[in-house]
């Protein structure tokens, strides 16, 4: 165990030395643009093997990506924001190819107006593309994550996306600790696919026409890797914290074991509101938080098990859908616990937008709020939009 | 050999083909509607459809008889019968 001083996108790219890809290509974008930059710092030095491709475009990143995993290579890129939305129809040909692609999203805005700071909207935009996504808190789940990311894509055969928040997570340093590099070398282990292109044993064509008598079933085996893929993370979480000590689950439970108030964030706004937990459990007000790692696969059973007896419940979105009522997160939760049919009063807050700062007093005000819905057993109003100025 | 009666759990996975050669199995000849007919008795054999099919449809003796052609390959496009000078390939409505 090494114990350093990092700031995420560094954290990242040491992480990505340590496991040493076959490929990375990657085009630069803020807040994500250290990521490529340190690791092209690597290869410089020598510390790395890896083909390094600089793209004119995300869009060329993500198919240079795709290109290579047909071909039988570890992969892996980074970006945020408008190049996440440059790749979008490439995102959907890398699941439904089934290429177990790494990708690094550095959480920023998307335009216009435009803006390079922090909310979820880049991720939020491309839920349905087929990647699986872990949100990370701190610099240490970011490093954690993406090391664990290689594992189950591989496993699932399903890319992954490794979020956490621009500049707050990506630039910030903070202090973090790191495996040996033979350590997470032999976690990730070598790759071996089964099929891939470059194979001179096989014959193969990978993303042929694919008309009525074969689309649907082929989307079914997408879904059905995606559903399973929540048995696979936690495996590899649990082979994971046999070598980091660190465990991680599909949700994190705060102090919920008594309460009866939840707040559901992702991201580094839960380390804010894990602070505000704290100082009204102080108070003896017993609040909780629950803060999901995957928001693909969603984890509905150990939402709905934490969520279950709660007497109000405030979901934080820090992307809203644009939808003339609620953001992604509380759409999809509020559906999950409405399946098992639990009908708790629940509030969505819209926040953050464009990086706009959460205080632990803004946090305080959603905990109060939730107390009075709790008491009278009803909210008067669904979607807020968290310290906007109307 | 992939086939429509197998589901999800049977296909390969991500659309991929493990095999190969195969796109010999695919019948174009379902997305025609116009079809070539061979007139034997105006043909004189030159070979001049051969070529130009797009489809290697055009059924032939090596490179010195005309026989007709794979209706499980041609997509009707016409070439042939636009190319023929003895007017031998006639197209109709399918």
């Amino acid at each position: 165990m090494i114990r350093e001083r990092l700031s995420g996108n560094e954290a990242v790219a040491v992480a990505m030395r340590q496991i040493n890809p076959d490929v990375v290509p990657a085009y630069p974008i803020t807040p994500s643009t250290e990521v490529p930059q340190y690791f092209s710092s690597f290869m410089a030095n020598g510390s790395v093997d890896t083909e390094f491709i600089p793209v004119e475009s995300e869009h060329s990143a993500m198919s240079a990506c795709i290109g290579a995993s047909a071909a039988g290579a570890r992969v892996m890129s980074a970006t945020s924001s408008q190049g996440l939305s440059l790749m979008y129809e490439m995102l959907y040909i890398a699941s439904g190819m089934r290429l177990p692609i790494v990708l690094t999203c550095v959480n920023r805005a998307v335009s216009a107006p435009i803006n390079i700071h922090n909310d979820h909207s880049d991720s939020m935009g491309v839920r349905d593309c087929g990647f699986i996504q872990l949100y990370c808190e701190s610099n240490q789940e970011a490093y954690d994550n993406l090391i664990m990311a290689v594992k189950i894509a591989e496993k699932a055969m399903l890319p992954v996306m490794v979020c956490f928040d621009g500049f707050i997570t990506s630039h910030s340093v903070e202090n973090i600790e790191l495996l040996e590099d033979d350590i997470v070398k032999q976690f990730v282990g070598k790759y071996e696919p089964e099929h891939y292109l470059l194979n001179p044993n096989e014959f193969i064509s990978m993303g042929p026409l694919d008309l009525q008598n074969y689309f649907f079933e082929h989307r079914k085996q997408l879904a059905d890797a995606m559903k399973d893929s929540k048995r696979i993370i936690e495996e590899v979480s649990e082979e994971y914290a046999k070598i980091s000590k660190r465990k991680y689950n599909l949700i994190e439970n705060y102090r919920m074991d008594d309460s009866k108030i939840a707040m559901v964030v992702l991201n580094s706004t839960a380390g804010t509101a894990k602070e505000v937990v704290d100082k009204l459990r102080d108070e003896g007000i017993k609040v909780g938080l629950v803060k999901p790692r995957t928001f693909r696969p969603v984890p509905v059973k150990e939402l709905v098990e934490s969520l279950k007896d709660m007497k109000a419940i405030a979901i934080m979105d820090k992307a809203d859908s644009i939808n003339g009522f609620c953001g992604p997160l509380y759409s999809e939760i509020t559906s999950a616990l409405y399946s098992e049919g639990l009908n708790i009063p629940t509030v969505n807050y819209i926040y953050g937008l464009g990086g706009r700062d959460v205080k632990t007093s803004d946090i305080e005000d959603v905990f109060r709020s939730l107390l009075k819905i709790a008491k009278d057993g009803k909210k008067s109003q669904t979607t807020y939009y968290l310290g906007v100025r109307e | 050999m992939i086939t429509d009666n197998m589901g999800a759990k049977d296909l390969p996975i991500g659309g991929n083909i493990l095999e190969d050669g195969n796109s010999e199995l695919f019948n174009t000849g379902e997305w025609r509607n116009k079809k070539p007919v061979h007139l034997d008795d105006k043909c004189k054999h030159c070979m001049l459809c051969v070529m130009p099919c797009p489809d290697n449809a055009i059924i032939h003796d090596e490179y010195d008889k005309m026989l007709g052609f794979d209706y499980n390959k041609c997509k009707g496009c016409g070439v042939c019968a636009k190319v023929c000078p003895f007017k031998a390939i006639e197209m109709k409505d399918e």
